[in-house]
């Protein structure tokens, strides 16, 4: 007898077997991530590692830790941009920093930072509103290889056209060439801005609270969970806001299939940015 | 009995809206199946496209939500810079992966993941357009046991991608808009099957 779970095939159950796999040895749980797109970037890694089958891949992955890092970084999502949705930042600028301006010391959380573009543009709109001084950003991914990058803040110098004419449509006051260093195709950021974030390693998906902060960022990362997930990664960002904390989300995410919407309403609805009740 | 189809996937890029013109106008509100549809637009700007198709047809036609559930008679577009997929569960997702051939939305992602869902259930349409995006895709749908469809060359704007897929030997059906608003319309009244025409695909005999 076979189960007859709609449209399943053999590739399916591979990669159910896959993440149990690597959530019972390396404790990274991804067994309620999206399944479309990843499948798509395990297929992506199949060819990477000269695989013929998900089995053989995971025969790997248990046997050679150093391959599973390598795998991580096709089951993460590593798309980051600075500024990236410059409205969303110029929502932040206009309409919750006069808002955070009022607390003595201001703890940020940049929930799935990836490599750190964001939590940068952050600290550099903080800047120049002159609330960095005060300021604690903590930005959080699972994924240590992007951690580490997120730590160096080096970036293609050729990306910087892109993320300066986002910069500036977000409300920049200066130019962005003022907070990093140019070599010959990287660019270094400001150690002014490091010296304010704190990267650090944790899961939406197993971890509980991090910290009480009063701004949470965490955009285009619900996306990649199940319904489930999404509700209780939204639980933990929740718990991890002060009273009339705010939350930004990605520009194509929403609150309204949560069970946790009634603990929040929405600051500026066009932007995602939320308003903790 | 050849198996009923329960979804429509369509992707197109240059000229595909105007064929939508003349295909979605055939449909009725009661349409029995959810149409999910991505089309090249650029990312910047807010997508027009929902109000656009919507006011030109009787279906009702949304902008996708993240993990929003398929719904009969209802046309789903692409947020702009966002991947389209659809899940197992038969919901919608949006991803920010890598674009694909240059473009996010693309339609290799939504057809390929759509393939998945529904298998030998989904009726794949590529329409007009000047990139290779969305052959491949159709043909997985092709391979899962779907219907592949294109606009025929001859009568799209820029006919690089229905050509494409015809190169690949996996269409089934090449038809002007008018008779691709007809064949699915049909939908609508019978289930549709394989066996209701040739069973053999297309081949290049479309070519200039």
């Amino acid at each position: 007898m076979t189960n007859e779970i709609a449209g399943a095939n053999d590739t399916d159950f591979e990669l159910r077997l896959l993440l149990d796999a690597i959530f019972h040895k390396y404790c990274y749980d991804f067994r309620s991530y999206a399944g479309a797109s990843l499948k798509r970037r395990i297929t992506a890694a199949l060819s990477r590692f000269g695989c013929e089958t998900v089995s053989q891949l995971q025969d790997r992955v248990l046997r050679e830790p150093a391959l599973f890092t390598e795998l991580l970084g096709y089951l993460t999502v590593q798309v980051s941009d600075m500024f990236r949705d410059p409205s969303y930042f110029k929502a932040l600028r206009e309409q919750v920093v006069p808002y955070l301006s009022t607390y003595p010391s201001i703890k940020f959380w940049v929930a799935g930072c990836a490599t750190g573009e964001e939590a940068y543009s952050l600290a550099i709109l903080l800047a120049e509103e002159g609330l960095l001084e005060r300021s604690l950003i903590y930005a959080t991914d699972i994924n240590p290889d992007c951690l580490r990058s997120a730590e160096d803040g080096v970036y293609d110098l050729d990306r910087f056209a892109r993320f300066s004419a986002s910069y500036l449509e977000a409300g920049g006051r200066a130019s962005l060439s003022d907070y990093y260093s140019a070599g010959y195709s990287s660019a270094v950021l400001d150690r002014s801005l490091k010296k304010a974030i704190l990267f650090s390693d944790h899961s939406l998906a197993t971890d509980s609270v991090f910290a009480e902060v009063q701004l949470i960022s965490c955009r285009n990362v619900l996306i990649y969970f199940e319904r489930e997930l999404q509700d209780r990664a939204v639980g933990v960002l929740c718990d991890s806001l002060v009273r009339r904390g705010f939350l930004g989300l990605g520009m194509k995410e929403t609150l309204r299939f949560s069970s946790h919407a009634p603990k929040l309403t929405e600051l500026v609805a066009e932007q995602r940015i939320y308003q903790k009740l | 009995m050849e198996p009923a189809i329960e979804a429509i996937a369509i992707g197109g890029s240059a000229g595909a809206l105007d064929a939508l013109s003349h295909i979605l106008p055939a449909l009725p509100p009661t349409f029995p199946v959810p149409i999910v549809l991505v089309l090249h637009i650029p990312p910047s700007r807010p997508s027009y496209l929902p109000e656009v198709l919507g006011s030109m047809c009787a279906l009702r036609v949304k902008e996708a939500e993240d993990k929003e559930p398929l719904v009969a008679g209802t046309v789903y577009t692409a947020p702009p810079d966002y991947h389209l997929l659809v899940e197992k569960q038969r919901v919608l997702s949006l991803s920010v992966d890598d674009p694909v051939l240059f473009s996010r939305p693309a339609i290799e992602v939504l057809f390929e993941s759509a393939a998945d869902a529904f298998g030998p259930h989904l009726m794949g349409v590529l329409l007009a357009g000047g990139s290779a995006d969305g052959a491949r895709g159709l043909a997985r749908i092709k391979r899962a046991g779907g219907l592949a469809l294109v606009q025929a060359p001859s009568s799209a704007a820029v006919r690089t991608m229905p050509q494409a897929a015809i190169d690949l030997g996996i269409v089934d059906h090449a038809l002007a808009p008018d008779a691709l608003g007809t064949f699915l319309a049909k939908l609508g009244e019978q289930p549709i099957s394989l066996s209701e025409s040739s069973h053999g695909t297309v081949q290049n005999s479309d070519r200039r």
